[in-house]
């Protein structure tokens, strides 16, 4: 009884921090993108003639933002959907100490 | 993914993330217990074999040069005015290792990140029917690749900033930004600024391309009715981050090295 509530335990912890990897992930993004969407149209407001230019940039910084939130993302992915690392390890402790 | 049946999806995505190794212990494949002295093989052997074919593929396109441009010269020549014009923008001393760098960097992680856009399960599973137990075929999905990549143009970092400035460095290193009298602080905020570089230029382009790839097995892994859907959906989007992330490589390498010729 008590390794169920063991696993239940590191299941609920796993979902919770695989939540918390994507959802901060894409909101620190969002908030980046939004920012920099704003500021690229503000500027081609002010200068249509620089348009091309700007946007080369806005993808250029685009690409610095995403990156590291893409990681957290996918961390978060692998908990939800492939092995568990810390189940596995969970159950291997169990079955030792049932084993010894 | 029908004959896959079998196993469950967790195990599906836990193969699809493990190397094809050498141990150069005891020279065994497959065998992950050598920790350090490891090889992967997989990584290895693609990239390998992508840099051979881009290399003879603009070899030739410079062999065969004529006046009325081909079709692959006319490749040829879009791609390499375009990073001479970005290196040009940026880099304004008179150098020829940093365009041909460039050209390098960009040509070579973009064909490494384009076998991302291959069927997940093509190449392991015809090498599969060879033998051949794991297969990764993205070499910039492997940190190893990546860093291998950035450590190199840290080395270049160190050595354009030893042959440009000569003791001007050290004294850069020790005076810059709070002047001699807080040598400490510069230099410990020096070294940072510099081991960062790196670090972030590997992680980024790692990150992106391994995130991209268990996206492309999380997908393999819906029902074969629905998965052409969102498979063609990040596919496209794909495109623009695999030249985007190689764009990117190529950029920050030229801004470093750029930063190496300029003295404060």
């Amino acid at each position: 009884m008590e390794i169920t509530s063991v696993i239940g335990q590191v299941q609920a912890y796993s979902v919770l921090a695989a939540g918390l990897l994507i959802s901060f992930a894409a909101l620190g993004t969002a908030i980046g993108f939004g920012l920099l969407g704003g500021k690229f149209l503000e500027g081609v407001a002010r200068q249509p003639e620089l348009g091309p230019m700007l946007m080369v940039r806005m993808f250029i910084v685009a690409g610095l933002v995403d990156a590291f939130a893409a990681i957290s993302i996918v961390m978060g992915l692998l908990l939800f959907f492939a092995e568990n690392s810390f189940l596995r390890n969970a159950l291997l402790a169990a079955k030792t100490s049932a084993g010894a | 993914m029908s004959a896959d049946n079998a196993i469950t999806s967790g195990q599906y995505i836990a193969h699809h993330l493990e190397h094809l190794t050498l141990n150069l212990k005891t020279f065994a494949i497959g065998d992950t217990s050598g920790g350090f002295w490891t090889l992967n093989l997989d990584t290895l052997l693609v990239s390998i074999i992508i840099g051979i074919l881009v290399m003879t593929t603009l070899r030739i396109a410079a062999k065969r040069m004529t006046e009325i441009p081909g079709k692959l010269q006319n490749v040829a020549e879009i791609l390499i005015g375009y990073v001479d014009n970005t290196v040009h923008e940026i880099f304004h001393h008179k150098n020829t290792f940093i365009p041909a760098l460039a050209l390098t960097i960009f040509v070579w992680v973009f064909a490494m990140n384009a076998m991302d856009l291959l069927p997940v399960d093509l190449l392991p599973r015809v090498l599969g029917h060879f033998g051949v137990p794991y297969f990764k075929s993205v070499p910039t999905a492997d940190p190893n690749a990546t860093f291998a990549l950035s450590i190199s143009v840290f080395l270049l970092i160190i050595f354009f900033n030893i042959r440009v400035k000569k003791l001007g460095f050290l004294k850069e290193m020790l005076t810059f930004p709070f002047g001699p009298y807080l040598f400490p602080i510069n230099f410990i905020f020096r070294v940072i600024e510099e081991c960062v570089k790196p670090i972030s230029l590997a992680l980024r382009l790692f990150g992106n391309m391994f995130a991209g790839e268990l996206i492309f097995i999380l997908i393999a892994i819906l029902s074969w009715k629905i998965q052409w859907a969102p498979g063609a959906i990040w596919s496209i989007f794909h495109i623009l981050i695999i030249t985007l992330q190689a764009f990117l490589f190529m950029m920050l390498t030229i801004i470093y090295l750029g930063m190496a010729h300029e003295s404060h």
